[in-house]
């Protein structure tokens, strides 16, 4: 245990990764955290000086999406910062521990760094019958409520902590709720996603080590530096959009031509995230880039946002699948038709009334 | 030659303020389902030009936004004047308080939807039916400048789009609000169809001249019904000075 005392700069040098690079990692996001210029220096200090942040990272209903996005970054700073630094005390997937060793740890934490460490939920928390997510004996919701006590913030990774998900989708069997529901009196920073961008997650723990806050939030408690901005206005096939050049199935010609998936169902223009700015994999693509229609991953309820590749939702409510513009024909020719027959008789009306010389008879 | 007298009276009923906002207001919504439409299922238009060098579907989007904010306050102006215009623009003939409204808007039913009756109602402005089926209508166009507005808002930094930025939260995101949209757009379109087969209606049988009195703004009424009006305007009067 003796690297726990090691800044994030000491433990990247002794794996040998260089002060340039360590630089560049710290320019990169302090670029992406939306700092200024002066705010790298910040960054680089935190790293340079700073020793760990204790974490406890919690695993519920969830597919580990989150944790597997987060570990397939291949910087080298980011996986000091993830495996060395911000010193996951307590996280059922990567620890080494096991068993009581494992609960004792977070139990250590939690004294220890009692209003100091962070918590990281990954996934959703249900409430209809606790013993839907039992670990160790205890209740997703036991242990939630236990380790926020003590928590300096919570961070909700991915969909699932942030709004609930695909568990969260209708009928919603196991009452599942996002962290912010449960959790009261503590701040809680959404990492929209399914899962969230690497980089974005790196970044939210990059700002929490470098200023001991938690980043900026829009209203729905999503960080601002990454969530700002819609798919649609960053999206590079905008233009298409604009254009009016669509793509009207995946294996037409416009697909191959890379137009506009509006058609297609994107939810890009309701969807704010930064894959069109960061992407994935190391900035190598994104859904829409591979031709597939944003699913809006990012947003609350986009389970039951069904189509996936449909504007608009269909309307079941009429025993087939049915479209508002059918339905609002179907209900014209109605009204067609009943005009037509209100027409019949108005005229039987009007030949009575020119034979009575246009007095009505009561 | 069949032929009769008739005792008419012109009855001034429409102001200018009232006919133009309805004309502005038609014209409003031809454009906003046309155009609203087109961005609901926009046509497969190809061309060998590259994007950049076309912009119609941004253009056809820009027409239903400049659209949007005319209604909007071509529909506000309306509200307005039904404190201020006469007692046919007033806001409570939309509104059925009274017991005389109810019982008129039966009659309407009887005579005019079944035709069990015949003798017309005698209403000057607009019948009780009419107006509260207005009523429903301005109710259909708050709420479509809401789900609009709402989400014009997320593309837009400017002031007025922003006030509307918790319709779409409100209303389960996005997809939902867009086919509250797009159902309310069918409901304009059917409405319309039924209002001008009603205008046409009562031209065809009471021949008062309906249809271009939102034109000239005069109606022809008959003159008992003129009569018994001023007589009530008359005595109205008199009660407030009392």
């Amino acid at each position: 245990m003796k690297n726990k005392n090691l800044s994030v700069y000491e433990e990247c040098s002794r794996k040998g990764v260089s002060r340039r690079d360590f630089l560049k990692f710290c320019g990169t996001f302090a670029a992406m955290m939306g700092l200024k210029v002066s705010g790298v220096a910040q960054v680089v200090e935190a790293l340079d000086k700073k020793s760990r942040l204790p974490i406890i990272w919690l695993h519920l209903q969830e597919c580990t999406c989150c944790s597997e996005s987060f570990i397939r970054t291949t910087h080298p700073v980011l996986s000091a910062l993830l495996f060395d630094q911000i010193s996951l005390d307590y996280t059922e997937t990567l620890m080494a521990a096991s068993g009581e060793q494992a609960e004792k740890s977070m139990r250590d934490t939690m004294q220890k760094y009692k209003g100091e460490y962070i918590l990281m939920i990954e996934g959703s928390i249900p409430t209809k019958n606790e013993a839907y997510c039992c670990i160790g004996g205890r209740s997703a919701l036991q242990i939630v409520e236990e380790a926020a006590e003590g928590a300096k913030a919570v961070v909700a990774w991915g969909n699932c902590a942030s709004a609930g998900c695909v568990q969260a989708a209708a009928p919603n069997p196991t009452g599942a709720k996002p962290a912010h529901q449960i959790i009261k009196g503590k701040p809680v920073v959404n990492v929209q996603g399914c899962p969230p961008i690497a980089e974005v997650m790196a970044g939210v723990v990059v700002h929490l080590l470098t200023f001991g806050t938690i980043p900026q939030l829009d209203s729905l408690g999503r960080p601002k530096a990454f969530y700002s901005r819609r798919v649609h206005d960053t999206c590079y096939r905008r233009a298409n959009f604009d254009a009016g050049l669509f793509v009207e199935s995946f294996d037409d010609e416009n697909a191959k031509r890379g137009y506009c998936l509006y058609k297609m169902g994107c939810r890009g223009p309701a969807t704010y995230n930064s894959c069109g700015i960061i992407k994935w994999n190391e900035g190598t693509s994104y859904p829409i880039q591979s031709g597939h229609p944003c699913l809006g991953c990012s947003e609350a309820g986009f389970w039951d946002k069904s189509p996936f590749y449909k504007r608009e939702p269909a309307l079941h409510a009429f025993g087939i699948e049915a479209t508002a513009d059918q339905i609002g024909l179907a209900v014209g020719a109605a009204t067609v038709a009943g005009i037509a027959a209100h027409a019949v008789a108005t005229n039987i009306r009007k030949k009575k009334l020119i034979n009575n010389k246009g007095e009505e008879e009561n | 030659m069949k032929s009769r007298n008739m005792n008419l009276r012109e009855v001034y009923v429409w102001e200018l303020p009232v006919r133009f906002y309805h004309w502005l207001n038609a014209l409003c919504i031809v454009i906003l389902c046309i155009t609203g439409l087109i961005i609901a299922n926009p046509p497969g238009i190809m061309s060998d030009k590259e994007a950049a060098f076309r912009f119609w579907f941004g253009d056809v989007r820009l027409i239903h936004f400049i659209t949007a904010f005319i209604f909007l306050f071509n529909f506000v102006f309306r509200i307005y004047w039904g404190f201020v215009g006469n007692k046919y623009a007033d806001w409570k003939n939309f509104i059925p308080l009274k017991k005389s409204q109810w019982k008129e808007l039966l009659e309407v039913i009887k005579v005019d939807v079944f035709m069990v009756k015949n003798k017309p109602v005698g209403s000057i402005g607009h019948n009780t039916l009419a107006a509260v089926s207005y009523f429903a209508l301005f109710l259909a166009f708050s709420l479509q400048c809401l789900t609009g507005f709402g989400l014009y808002a997320q593309m837009s930094k400017s002031f007025l789009p922003h006030l509307f930025s918790w319709v779409v939260p409100l209303l389960g995101g996005d997809m939902n609000v867009r086919l509250i949209h797009h159902i309310l757009m069918w409901f304009f379109i059917l409405f319309a169809i039924g209002h001008v087969y009603l205008v046409f209606y009562h031209d065809y049988i009471e021949r008062r001249g309906v249809t271009s009195s939102m034109i000239g703004g005069w109606k022809f009424i008959e003159e008992d019904v003129a009569a018994a009006e001023e007589e009530k305007e008359r005595s109205e009067a008199k009660a407030e000075s009392v």
